[in-house]
């Protein structure tokens, strides 16, 4: 008896300690434990929510297999670089793996919590500065390619009738002693491929198989002479070597720089570059020249995406849904409870002291693990409260059937701990295989939300079932089962 | 047990359900979300004065959305408005000609005398007779075709492996039961009832489509496959007691249909009380909780209620009718 009132003061114990670690790690600046706020889904937080599908069709095969989780990660990178560049604070960027209709299909998720503008999102996340390098094609002549070039432009301009930004013009020679490249024609188009689809620059040029992906910087300078803006920018090491090749085979030819499918600057090699270094002249606006150079540092995308689902949610939405579900649990908790206390009596009473751990035990494991709490995962919560009392009223059911087999009232208690427990795993059984498979087959971070919480808190259960209220109905020490102890320890209409 | 005495009552009135739910599941379908179907919703809400509906219609197809337009209004001063899957440069004009275009004085003035309630902002509208009204939206969402491809595929897969693990989990308990019943009847039984439980609920849910707009999304999927997991777990309690009390009596004295009886008596209490708890907890969700998970939680009502009536008034007596069927043999 000793013993057990010992561990029932130990539990009680440790359930304060981890209620005031629920409680304290809501609070800021409490030092380390301030490190576990609850996590909330953006369906409660607000934000938004975008899905991409990843074109990997034209991925590149090394060694006969594609590398498709590796094409996928980069992207993962790069889009990542870009959203930490635009300011969201915690976003989530992961890439999914799915079978649709016998295919697969990648996936790019992006979750930016508190941005409700998904047009920025959206633009921010899908502005594509795909920089290639390409040379003019064999059999051509570089005066006649620039010529071309530049009539081909010349049209495009006319048809598209960009007013503005977009100019001719003829850049003058750049000065950089590191760069030879500079002999260029330029231009800058303002919208990027607008309408017209008749350009057929394939006809000019050819792929090198130099993107921007090989770049390691870009920043921007000014032309000593002319106060241009320039795009200076950096080859890692493949691309080093790259870019030397290229150039040092091609000397006299042009090297066009084209920036989304549009040639920006076409410069005549003059001599192969080893250091790896060049500068785009694109008769650029320094504005236009800081947004190209930070584009090109974060990278283009290495793979095309395009979007297939969005979801953007208003704070307001998010906070009142958080406050409803909130109100709906302390109310599912309030009514059980008087339905235990009503019902069960004395054993009700240690039910509801179990279920008040259950509930601590949970919102700790929640902020520990850390879960993302989403509405349908507080759902998931406030449905588990209901089941966590199951293991109780299970062990109450056969604790009156020992009584009345005429045990003592703790043989009773204990023998009716001993036979619950089977019918406890049993029955939980089917809820974990339920929760487990939902878990694994969630489309959206709404049901992994839900299947996590529920898995946790069926998991929670049983272990309060059986040691909680177990524990906490022992130290009660009661020896004589009758009187008020026989009313107390009865249940439902009996007196 | 008047449970097993009178099974036939409640066989009729299952049959009845579950008529009258393929009834209305080939009559009207049922009616998906867009996360099925894919498409596009946005969730508006207006500061003192509501626009018309007409309004919001006219606004929406003039945004460039020639896909059918269907308005809805919500709670006091919203709208949430369907289309078809929009592009997000469309959406974007939606939403923005949504929240900042001119509604026609008629309709506004009308609603701000109708309803009385006039905001600072309004009234400054009303002296300048300026009929913009501020608009800002809740949610929007779309789904392209991809992603409810996605979601059916792994819904059917979900179901059918939870159904799987399921049968192989009755299987497995019941191994070792032959006598009076074998066990593959015990697994016959409890499947019976889990049809029962999940085509009930989908059958009202296909009513409720039809008279209510409410919809077949992942959450209905995520509260059917719970409903399995219960129905299932509720039916085990008391043949689970049945296999007990056969155990504990050796030499079959006392008729199966005694046994079964007495199974579900014995587990009577604890079987209604555990859903009770957990209805309890749904109701309270289903008053105060999300708008998210309202229908959520009215699919899960609906579907423990009918689990807990099926363990008791369903499942066990098919084993005694079973049983009876075998013995006329």
């Amino acid at each position: 008896m000793k013993k057990v009132r010992i561990s029932a003061i130990l539990l009680l114990i440790f359930g304060f300690a981890v209620l005031s670690f629920d409680y304290y790690s809501q609070v800021p600046g409490q030092g380390f434990i301030s490190n576990f706020p609850f996590k909330l889904g953006l369906d409660l937080s607000g934000g938004s929510h975008l899905v991409y599908q990843a074109d990997l069709t034209n991925t590149k095969t090394v060694d006969g297999t594609k590398d498709l989780d590796g094409a996928m990660e980069s992207l993962r990178g790069v889009i990542e670089s870009r959203i930490n560049a635009f300011g969201v604070s915690e976003p989530i960027i992961q890439t999914e793996k799915s079978t649709i209709g016998g295919e697969e299909v990648r996936k790019l998720v992006v979750e930016l919590p508190g941005v409700t503008d998904l047009q920025k999102a959206i633009d921010t996340i899908g502005k594509t500065p795909v920089l290639e390098f390409k040379i003019q094609k064999e059999g051509t002549s570089s005066d006649a390619v620039l010529e071309a070039t530049r009539m081909e432009q010349a049209k495009l301009e006319a048809a598209a009738f960009v007013g503005e930004g977009a100019v001719t013009s003829n850049a003058s020679d750049a000065t950089s002693s590191l760069v030879s490249l500079l002999t260029s024609t330029s231009t800058a188009t303002k919208s990027t491929s607008t309408a017209v689809a008749s350009i057929d620059y394939s006809k000019l040029y050819a792929d090198t198989g130099l993107t921007g992906q090989y770049l390691k910087s870009a920043s921007v300078q000014f032309d000593s002479n002319t106060r241009q803006p320039l795009v200076s920018i950096t080859f890692d090491n493949v691309g080093k070597e790259k870019f030397a090749n290229i150039t040092g085979a091609n000397v006299g030819k042009v090297l066009a720089i084209f920036l989304d499918g549009q040639p920006i600057s076409t410069p005549v090699i003059r001599d192969q570059i080893k250091d790896g270094s060049a500068v785009i002249s694109g008769n650029f606006t320094p504005v236009e020249a800081r947004s190209l150079a930070r584009d090109l540092r974060y990278g283009a995308l290495p793979v095309p995406i395009n979007l297939i689902g969005t979801q953007s949610i208003g704070a307001s939405l998010g906070e009142n849904a958080l406050n409803a579900s909130v109100n709906a649990g302390i109310w599912g908790f309030l009514i059980i409870s008087l339905f235990l206390l009503v019902w069960y009596r004395l054993p009700g009473l240690v039910a509801i002291v179990s279920l008040i751990m259950y509930t601590i035990f949970n919102l700790a494991i929640f902020k520990l693990i850390p879960v993302v709490l989403t509405s349908a995962g507080l759902a998931a919560f406030i449905l588990s409260i209901g089941m966590a009392v199951d293991g109780n009223i299970l062990i109450f059911e056969r604790m009156r059937e020992e009584l009345a087999k005429g045990h003592t009232l703790e043989d009773a208690i204990r023998e009716g701990f001993a036979r619950a427990w089977l019918s406890i795993r049993d029955s939980n059984l089917s809820s974990i295989i339920t929760a487990l498979i939902l878990y694994f087959f969630a489309t959206s971070a709404l049901i992994k939300g839900f299947a996590l919480v529920f898995l946790i808190g069926v998991l929670v259960s049983m272990f309060t079932a059986i040691t909680v209220s177990r524990t906490f109905l022992l130290a009660l020490g009661v020896k004589r089962h009758k009187g008020i102890v026989k009313f107390l320890f009865s249940n439902g209409l009996k007196r | 047990m008047f449970v097993v005495k009178y099974r036939k009552i409640s066989y009729a009135l299952s049959i009845l359900l579950v008529l009258f739910s393929i009834f209305t599941i080939s009559k009207w379908g049922l009616n998906y979300g867009i996360d099925f179907k894919g498409g596009s919703i946005i969730e508006v809400e207006y500061q003192g004065v509501r626009p018309s509906h007409d309004d919001i219609t006219s606004i929406v197809k003039n945004s460039g959305v020639d896909s059918e337009i269907v308005v809805r209004p919500t709670g006091e001063k919203g709208y949430i408005i369907r289309t078809a899957d929009l592009a997000s440069s469309t959406m974007s004009v939606v939403t923005s000609n949504l929240t900042t275009s001119n509604f026609s004085t008629s309709t506004l003035g009308a609603t701000s005398t109708a309803t009385g309630n006039v905001t600072s902002a309004e009234k400054n509208n009303a002296v300048n007779k300026s009929t913009t009204t501020i608009g800002t939206i809740k949610r929007m969402d779309t789904v392209g075709p991809i992603l409810g491809e996605e979601l059916q595929s792994k819904s059917i897969t979900s179901i059918i492996l939870v159904i799987l693990a399921i049968v192989l989990f009755i299987t497995f308990a019941f191994r070792h039961v032959s006598k009076p019943v074998s066990s593959w009847k015990y697994g016959l039984a409890a499947i019976i009832a889990l049809a029962h439980d999940v085509l009930v609920p989908t059958g009202i849910y296909a009513f409720l489509g039809r008279n209510g707009g409410y919809e077949i999304d992942a959450l209905f999927v995520t509260a059917i496959l719970v409903i399995l997991g219960f129905s299932i777990h509720d039916t085990i309690v008391v043949f689970d007691r049945t296999r007990e009390n056969l155990k504990l009596d050796d030499h079959h004295k006392e008729a199966f249909d005694k046994t079964v009886g007495k199974s579900i008596s014995q587990t009577f209490a604890r079987s209604i009380n555990t859903s009770l708890t957990t209805i309890l907890a749904l109701v309270a969700l289903f008053i105060f909780g999300a708008e998210a998970t309202k229908n959520f939680s009215l699919v899960l009502i609906i579907g423990i209620v009918l689990g807990t009536y099926s363990s008791i008034f369903l499942g066990s007596p098919l084993l005694v009718t079973f049983w009876k069927a075998q013995k006329n043999k």
